[in-house]
């Protein structure tokens, strides 16, 4: 069986991560329930025609490909899997209205093209001209994670060597109006330096698209070997920590193993218990990374966490604004990063240093 | 097994249905669409109150009609199955939908904005919802569970990632499927696209108007080998090929030599070790839209040479039924296997001028020890699953 390895990342985020020489140099602070990317110049990636049709998820996902697959070094890939949430849900929501306020009529076909939850990959696929397999997985929160299991299998069996794989969502305006009504928004604007301590209920909504190229063969610009993923549909606080410490065991690693601890708080009092029993408990006495106080939280953020430890990884250094707790790690070698939202969909993934 | 369609309300009633050539095509009652006089449908006729009332679910529930479908047709699954110990073995859920909970958000979509009443399903709209609620219902918990949506393709990809999952040992048991319920959504996009008949659609016919959009849910249980040599169960089927690939050519429309739909084929046919001439039965996409039947029609053709197997689409029974298509379709093929039979092509007058090939178009008794399943989807999305009587 073939390792994986992560060859290449492109990022589109809340921060400026599209460069990919730079590593967080500069941290962009809101203060904000809602909080969008920093564009690109997509033109430079783009067609301007081409960029003016397509819906801002399909944008960030190519620029955020590009990226990637340019940081590989590769022109092409053997095949593309998608992890999203939502899909174009502007487009969604879009013709969703038109078809109400015009009961039915005067309807044409773009935005429902483009509300079809596989339009990324397939858009990818046409810009790429890449024939080979096409997935697209919309399961919530591990939404990218499902993603990386299905890379994952075909690396490791050699039925592709080079995959391309992503996890993006887009904001909606309708989306957001809702979502602050059921309090899944938080009520009020929170600093981004505070975001743990903001003892509120819901989260700060965003966006972003983040893109690897995963390979079977690595080389002196890898950045992580993905050792591991698993995805959990349910999960009580209770089992957590067994959950953890059997993941831990079929990859022969004791906690002791685990340099960095990645975790996905998004500062909602009504489920960051599941990270605090991991913070206070095992993992106490383990350095703890959070982000999404720098991407927001979107049903792929988790990607967003993904970057964040290959780039630690490859760099070996962790930029402070991370930083969760005061214990800090002799050496940066094995990343774990869990992440669920409102309860659902956990996911453990693990990497390590090539 | 287990499936909900316009032809049927379980694996029994599918069935017959498709021997004695009984469509489930009609004009649409349970929506009220503007476009009801102008399309056909392959609509369920229960109500989502009969539904709640069948799932004995509390008032409160926030079920989308796409999530009863599919928990109704899981829950037979499980139970054709034979499976009383669902915690016995790791046992996953993938699924498949487009649509979601889009039924409830076109109903409630501004009403959200000023009142309380609906907002119970905010929560029940993402594709993922149906999922967790069909692993939720099988007592499923604390394992891998996603959902897959590429368009038509959805399902046929489900059942193609539970059959790696087992392979690759990651789960020894999988609840693989699809479900879709329909929605003013579908109908409008479709509608848009200007690929929906007036009337019964008629695939593989020189005069193909388009196609009846349906709604259905199906489910198959997939085991390891493990569990069927430790439990002493009867394998109703073995998924011996499968193949995805992306047609790269437009982002609704198939090429015209159907590149993607024969490079799915093919890769199936490797991963299954068979020759082409190996293949008894196709249960082809057969969508009935003008693009679709020439594009697979000439794939099958590059695919199979002179030897083209007997092939027929399904879809003028139930409608397609989009992201639930794979599923329905690999029921279906499961079935043929197992009696015997090719499913006539229903509807079919008139060869197409392009090429040669002709669907099956009467119920044919023969050997079946191989059936050929192709899903065709959006976004380029192609994928073909070949089931087989021998493992």
């Amino acid at each position: 069986m073939k390792k994986v390895y992560i060859q290449g990342v492109g990022s589109v985020s809340s921060q400026k991560t599209f460069n990919n020489d730079e590593f967080l140099n500069e941290i962009c602070v809101y203060n904000d329930n809602v909080i969008s990317v920093i564009d690109p110049v997509y033109k430079d990636y783009i067609p301007p025609a081409a960029a003016r049709r397509m819906a801002k998820g399909i944008k960030m996902s190519t620029v955020a490909s590009k990226l990637a697959l340019l940081d590989a070094g590769l022109e092409n890939v053997d095949a593309i899997i998608t992890g999203t949430g939502m899909g174009c849900l502007v487009d969604s929501e879009k013709f969703v209205s038109a078809l109400i306020d015009n009961k039915e009529e005067y309807l044409t076909p773009t935005s429902f093209i483009q509300s079809t939850h596989n339009t990324v990959g397939g858009q990818i696929a046409l810009g790429l001209e890449c024939k080979g397999y096409n997935f697209t997985y919309v399961h919530g929160s591990s939404s990218f994670e499902a993603s990386l299991i299905d890379a994952k299998m075909q690396l490791e069996e050699n039925e592709a060597e080079t995959i391309l794989v992503g996890g993006v969502d887009e904001l909606g305006e309708h989306t957001v109006k809702i979502h602050k009504l059921i309090h899944h928004i938080k009520p009020t604007a929170v600093s981004s330096e505070n975001l743990l301590a903001s003892k509120t209920e819901g989260a700060v909504f965003s966006e972003g698209a983040n893109f690897f190229v995963l390979a079977n063969e690595n080389n002196s610009g890898s950045y992580a070997e993905l050792v591991d993923v698993d995805i959990f549909n349910t999960m009580s606080v209770h089992n957590l920590s067994n959950a953890i410490f059997e993941f831990l065991k079929k990859n022969d690693l004791r906690l002791e193993d685990i340099d960095v601890l990645g975790l996905g708080n998004n500062g909602d009092i009504a489920f960051d218990g599941y990270y605090d029993a991991l913070s206070n408990g095992i993992f106490a006495n383990t350095q703890q990374i959070y982000y999404k106080h720098l991407c927001g939280e979107f049903n792929t953020a988790s990607s967003f966490g993904t970057w964040l430890a290959s780039k630690i990884l490859k760099e070996q250094r962790i930029p402070k604004e991370v930083v969760k707790n005061n214990f800090k790690a002799t050496k940066l070698e094995t990343i774990l990063l869990y992440n669920q939202y409102r309860g659902e969909n956990h996911s453990f993934t693990l990497l390590r240093k090539c | 097994m287990g499936i909900i369609s316009a032809i049927g309300n379980d694996v029994a009633e599918n069935y017959n249905a498709l021997i004695d050539g009984r469509k489930g095509i009609s004009r649409i009652s349970l929506i009220n669409t503007m476009h009801r006089d102008s399309i056909m449908v392959g609509e369920i006729k229960t109500t989502n109150e009969e539904f709640i009332d069948q799932l004995s679910l509390p008032a409160n529930n926030n079920y989308s009609r796409t999530t009863m479908l599919a928990v109704i047709a899981a829950k037979q699954a499980i139970s054709d199955a034979k499976i009383t110990d669902i915690q016995k073995y790791k046992t996953g859920v993938v699924s498949a939908t487009s649509v979601g909970g889009m039924d409830m958000t076109e109903k409630y979509y501004y009403e959200h904005l000023e009142i309380e009443d609906h907002r119970k399903y905010i929560d029940s709209h993402p594709a993922g919802d149906s999922s967790q609620k069909i692993a939720e219902q099988l007592g499923i918990d604390q394992s891998l569970v996603t959902t897959i949506s590429t368009a038509c393709s959805s399902a046929a990809n489900a059942i193609m990632l539970g059959a790696r999952l087992i392979k690759t040992g990651k789960l020894d048991r999988v609840v693989v499927g699809g479900s879709d319920c329909l929605s003013k959504f579908t109908i409008n996009g479709f509608k848009t696209l200007m690929i929906l008949s007036d009337t019964y659609s008629t695939p593989f016919d020189e005069n193909r108007k388009g196609l009846n959009l349906g709604e259905a849910a199906a489910y198959l249980v997939l085991e390891s080998d493990r569990v069927v040599e430790a439990e002493g169960k009867k394998v109703l089927a073995y998924v011996k090929g499968y193949g995805n690939a992306n047609d790269a050519y437009h982002q609704t429309a198939s090429s015209e030599d159907g590149d993607g739909a024969k490079l799915a084929m093919d890769k199936a046919l490797k991963v299954a070790n068979l020759l082409p001439k190996e293949i008894d039965y196709i249960n082809a996409h057969g969508t009935a839209t003008g693009n679709n039947d020439l594009s697979e029609g000439r794939a099958i053709i590059r695919v199979f040479g002179k030897d083209v197997p007997a092939f027929s689409s399904t879809k003028a029974f139930t409608g397609h039924t989009l992201a639930a298509a794979g599923a329905i379709e690999a029921v279906f093929s499961v079935l043929a296997l197992q009696n015997n039979v090719v499913y006539p092509n229903l509807n079919y007058k008139t060869q197409m001028k392009e090429f040669d090939i002709v669907p099956q178009t009467v119920l044919k008794k023969m050997n079946i020890n191989t059936v050929m399943s192709n899903s065709f989807g959006f976004g380029g999305n192609c994928s073909t699953l070949i089931f087989s009587k021998h493992p």
